[in-house]
């Protein structure tokens, strides 16, 4: 008698843990076997087995809220198709619109051409980085015709394709100099064992010459906001295969979308699969259109990601042509809250490569006096120039 | 399974600590079932003493290990103390030990040097390890507490593998500047400590200071909690609330809606930026106090 209602429970947890493993948990079974056993603590307390089935089955902050609503959804079939029930079709319909959206700063073969493309190229470029020519000089070397064509003016598809190739090399490349192995330093916490019994051979055994390393200086964290705006239409499918190599290859940093609003992308860019990833672009560029408002969008980080995002050893990319629609005193002051928080800042506009171009827009002006260093960015060259900014603070 | 009852919650208050229902079971039930407990919310909530109240709850050794960036296994595990190998090494040259024997004694546990992990493995008693600010040590470093917090054991190539002679209570604390692995979620119990409500931190007031007169305790737990709903740049923890109230007695306040300038004055306590005094005036002040 006393076996049913056990297996019973048993089936009904696996089903609650399902459950939480469909909203999004990583739950796997060796949880299942260990909340029956906390159940079966006080199997008459409901309240208290909630509280311990949470500590045990949540991992983060927004589990921890989510769970009491698909506890009260599982349990007591409460509000069951209000959080996380998945409506396919409606969703899939939203992205094809979204997609073509896109498609004016991705190029039009981006979406079924690049998945070809890009899978495996992602591996090869980075190994290519990684092995050897590491100098990070080598790409503008290469290809120099094509790194020094003001990007507006590549319009030849196998050209975009090697510039933007180019750009995610380059990204990776940067990241490579910046390694973090332990090196000789006179003044370093740990001894090298090995050399210091090197060199005791010289003085008949005798450790007399203690060499120490250390490990370099951890590389900035890079914090990257692209305007994706019509303006930068030109410009932005270059900028956002850069920001993907910066992002793919430097475990800190984080990537955000401006454009009426903030979005942040950072995941969305990680992403391997390239056509996934412009699917993932695609969905977070709901609102997507109007002018840039960096003001506000700026503000917006401020307010939820800056605590999260940046450090002491963070640099800020901007890159925007500055056009903005926002009024330029919240610019002025998001930009000034910001530059609190990040040691650098950096504005990278690819006007300013041309060749009449002043920075005498409103907006422009109300930036400047808040950044370290405004340059060009409308040819890779200028783009790989930012080395030495984001190499040491 | 069977576990034993604990009534974490009530014995975390006798030691003054006042925890909601579910912080206590989850405490509770990382006791039971040896697992790490993750304790993430935001700075100033008290998640660091609860490593310390389970400590005295439990009147185990409490063992600390604040993470930095950069923080490394040397640091958090074991090291040789390489000064000394090669002093030794040197000492006993004309001994002529064979190259066998002189590595059994300059690897032996004479020449290690124990930091706070190891340390804790090795307590005859469990005693409470506080991983403090997990999220401010690299990523590496977090993979390799993994293999800590699982299987309870050390790698030491020289020595082999050291397991754990206790089990220890591992807390370990985040403040969110930094997302943390699955795979380290996973391993762990998990509870999200939220700002108290008026009630509690009311009692947390009376507990901590029993010379407090109970009804300003209410009121400063109230204005505190109308303070946190404000814009600010960083919200009052709870040891901003008992310096604060510490001294609103000192100066001899009784009421709160007396004295303005004197409130005003002690704001300090509670507030740590030029842009948070600036934004609660005498009168954002007074309105707070009133509600």
């Amino acid at each position: 008698m006393a076996d049913a209602p056990a297996s019973a429970i048993a089936a009904r947890m696996s089903g609650f843990v399902g459950h939480l493993r469909l909203n999004g948990f990583a739950l796997g079974p060796a949880e299942t076997a260990t909340a029956l056993a906390v159940l079966a603590q006080d199997p008459l307390d409901p309240a208290r087995s909630r509280h311990r089935l949470r500590a045990l089955l949540t991992g983060r902050p927004e589990e921890w809220r989510r769970f009491d609503a698909l506890f009260e959804a599982y349990w007591y079939g409460r509000g069951r198709r209000r959080d996380g029930v998945e409506r396919p079709p409606e969703r899939q319909r939203r992205n094809r619109a979204q997609q073509r959206l896109w498609r004016s700063h991705l190029g039009e073969q981006a979406e079924s051409e690049a998945a070809e493309r890009e899978g495996p190229k992602i591996e090869s470029a980075a190994g290519e980085a990684t092995e050897g020519e590491a100098s990070g000089r080598l790409i503008a070397a290469r290809d120099e015709r094509l790194a020094r064509t003001d990007l507006r003016h590549i319009v030849d598809p196998a050209e975009m394709a090697a510039a933007e190739a180019l750009a995610f090399r380059l990204a990776s490349a940067l990241r490579f100099r910046l390694s973090r192995r332990q090196r000789l330093a006179a003044q370093g916490a740990r001894l090298d064992l090995r050399r210091t019994i090197r060199r005791s051979l010289a003085h008949g055994g005798e450790p007399f010459e203690l060499v120490r390393r250390r490990r370099p200086e951890q590389p900035v964290r890079l914090v990257v906001f692209l305007d994706v705006s019509g303006s930068m239409q030109h410009y932005s499918r270059f900028f956002l295969q850069f920001v993907k190599g910066l992002v793919c290859r430097w475990l800190e940093s984080d990537a955000y979308l401006v454009h009426s609003r903030l979005v942040r992308v950072t995941d969305a860019v990680r992403e391997r699969d390239s056509l996934k990833a412009m699917t993932r672009l695609a969905l977070l560029a709901e609102g997507f259109g109007g002018g840039t408002r960096l003001g506000e969008s700026l503000e917006d980080f401020n307010r939820h990601y800056a605590r999260r995002a940046l450090n002491a050893r963070s640099v800020v990319l901007i890159l925007s042509d500055g056009y903005d629609t926002g009024s330029p005193e919240a610019l002025a002051a998001a930009l000034a809250r910001l530059k609190k928080r990040a040691p650098r800042l950096v504005w990278l506009n690819p006007l300013l490569g041309w060749r009449d171009y002043r920075p005498v827009n409103a907006a422009m002006q109300a930036a400047l006096p808040h950044i370290d260093r405004f340059a060009a960015a409308n040819t890779l060259d200028s783009l790989a120039a930012l080395e030495p900014e984001l190499a040491r603070l | 399974m069977t576990f034993q009852t604990l009534d974490i919650a009530d014995r975390l208050r006798e030691v003054g600590y006042v925890a909601d229902e579910a912080l206590a079971l989850a405490v509770e039930l990382a006791v039971q079932l040896q697992r790490p407990l993750l304790l993430e919310g935001e700075a100033g909530v008290g998640k660091t003493e609860v490593a310390k109240a389970l400590a005295a709850v439990l009147e185990a050794r409490l063992i600390r290990l604040q993470c930095y960036e950069g923080l490394d296994a040397g640091h958090a595990l074991y090291e040789w103390n390489y000064q000394r190998q090669l002093l030794a090494i040197k000492a006993r040259e004309r001994e002529a030990l064979s190259a066998r024997e002189v590595e059994a004694q300059i690897f032996s546990d004479e020449y290690l040097l124990r930091r706070p992990l190891l340390e804790a493995l090795s307590q005859q008693t469990p005693p409470v390890l506080l991983i403090d600010e997990i999220d401010r040590a690299d990523e590496a470093f977090e993979a390799y507490l993994l293999e800590v917090l699982s299987d309870w054991q050390v790698s030491v190539p020289e020595l082999g593998t050291i397991a754990a002679t206790a089990i220890p209570h591992v807390v370990l604390t985040s403040n969110g500047t930094r997302d943390l692995s699955d795979a380290l979620r996973r391993r762990c119990l998990y509870s999200y400590v939220e700002f108290p409500g008026p009630e509690r931190e009311a009692e947390i007031l009376r507990r901590r200071l029993p010379g407090l007169d109970a009804r300003l305790a209410g009121e400063i737990a109230g204005f505190v909690q109308a303070l946190r709903r404000e814009e600010l740049e960083k919200k009052p923890g709870i040891a901003e609330t008992l310096d604060w109230a510490a001294a609103l007695t000192g100066l001899g306040v009784e009421r709160l809606g007396g004295d303005r300038e004197t409130l005003q004055r002690s704001l300090i306590c509670l507030l740590k930026t030029e842009a948070d005094l600036k934004a609660v005036t005498p009168e954002v002040a007074a309105r707070l106090a009133a509600e």
